[in-house]
């Protein structure tokens, strides 16, 4: 008798906690379809290539993020902008793009090299395809469109989280063109894929004295 | 053959679901962690994102008892006929999801050692992207598996 009263007592114990875990009052996991952990803000998923508030495009065509990925998985070519209409302010826009997200490492090297800031990763990391040829993103999935909304590749898909899309690593510095001479090399995070639209930190005298 | 007068019957066509629902309800993965995409496997079957909910909790040790093959990181030349030898035992119907950058295409170890994808060896049915996928977006690809499952036909 005295087994049966102790192995109630134990089974007691589990019974409060399996109510607590259906109940959700004491939930560890993090139920993945319906519910996603939150993502550190600096964390790098799928690209984004972005715009100018005026709409046009930042990347141009100067190939340097393909020449810092280490898996060799960005391919660029530029080409020469129209005078009458052109896509970028440069001289040359990136006329193709494209990243194989099978052989990239999310390392963020292209971000780094990015002379525009053009190239920036969003939080989405949750992209896995049926075939290897849905894992190259060319340049219409890539840029973003002239409201700054990034399209995603499936968006059909009940699994397509666009909220994930729209957060940005945002790793910018806050001497983008239209940034001010005393912020150089302030670099300063901004959340949101897209042109600039933060206050910049308190520039270098300031921070120092 | 079905007539176009007389589609398929009630009785076979649930029963086609109820097979597709049953198989991605119990998914038996095989133990083949290659490299570091295997921490984030195991992440994937702990308390916090919790593989269980998808019935694929107990990582079979033997590919008699598998049927969902996670290739999870570099497949080297030298393995390349081992993973071969470990697809063919397992028992039908299987499937295969191709894990990390290094699984799919070889990522940024483009050389002399390394299948540059493992669909070089063995059908694979998911791609997931990353380096290394975080649990999540391996759930994404075994939850995209379940769409592809559902989505077929039970025989092939």
């Amino acid at each position: 008798m005295g087994v049966l009263t102790e192995l109630l007592k134990g089974l007691r114990a589990t019974g409060s906690v399996l109510i607590e875990t259906v109940t959700g009052k004491e939930m560890l996991t993090t139920r993945y379809p319906k519910e996603m952990r939150e993502k550190p803000q600096r964390f790098h998923g799928r690209h984004v290539l972005n715009r100018y508030p005026d709409g046009m495009e930042k990347c141009i065509g100067c190939e340097l993020c393909a020449g810092a990925c280490p898996a060799r998985c960005i391919y660029v070519r530029g080409k020469d902008n129209d005078p009458e209409n052109p896509n970028s302010p440069g001289e040359r826009f990136g006329f193709v793009y494209e990243i194989n997200m099978l052989r990239c490492i999310f390392c963020g090297l292209c971000v780094e090299a990015c002379p525009t800031e053009a190239i920036t990763m969003t939080q989405l990391f949750e992209f896995s395809t049926t075939n290897r040829g849905d894992a190259i993103y060319t340049r219409e999935e890539l840029l973003m469109d002239t409201d700054g909304n990034v399209p995603h590749m499936f968006p059909d898909d009940p699994l397509a989280d666009m909220k994930e899309l729209l957060t940005a690593d945002g790793w910018l510095k806050a001497t983008a063109p239209a940034g001010n001479a005393s912020y150089e090399g302030v670099q300063t995070w901004q959340g949101t894929p897209g042109p600039a639209s933060w206050d910049p930190e308190p520039d270098q005298e300031t921070r120092d004295s | 053959m079905p007539h176009p007068t007389n589609p398929p019957g009630f009785l076979t066509a649930r029963i086609d679901k109820l097979a597709s629902w049953a198989r991605t309800r119990s998914m038996f993965p095989m133990t083949f962690g290659l490299a570091c995409c295997a921490i984030e496997m195991m992440a994937m079957g702990t308390a916090h994102y919790d593989s269980a909910r998808f019935g694929m909790e107990v990582f079979r040790a033997s590919p008699r008892q598998a049927d969902l093959m996670i290739v999870a990181g570099r497949v080297s030349q030298k393995m390349a006929p081992v993973l071969r030898q470990v697809y063919d035992q397992m028992p039908e119907p299987k499937w295969v999801v191709s894990m990390g950058a290094c699984a799919s295409t070889g990522g940024m170890f483009n050389n002399y050692a390394l299948v540059q994808g493992v669909d070089q060896v063995v059908p694979v049915d998911i791609y997931v992207p990353g380096c290394p996928p975080g649990p999540t977006s391996l759930m994404h690809g075994i939850l995209t598996l379940h769409d592809k499952i559902m989505s077929g036909e039970i025989a092939s």
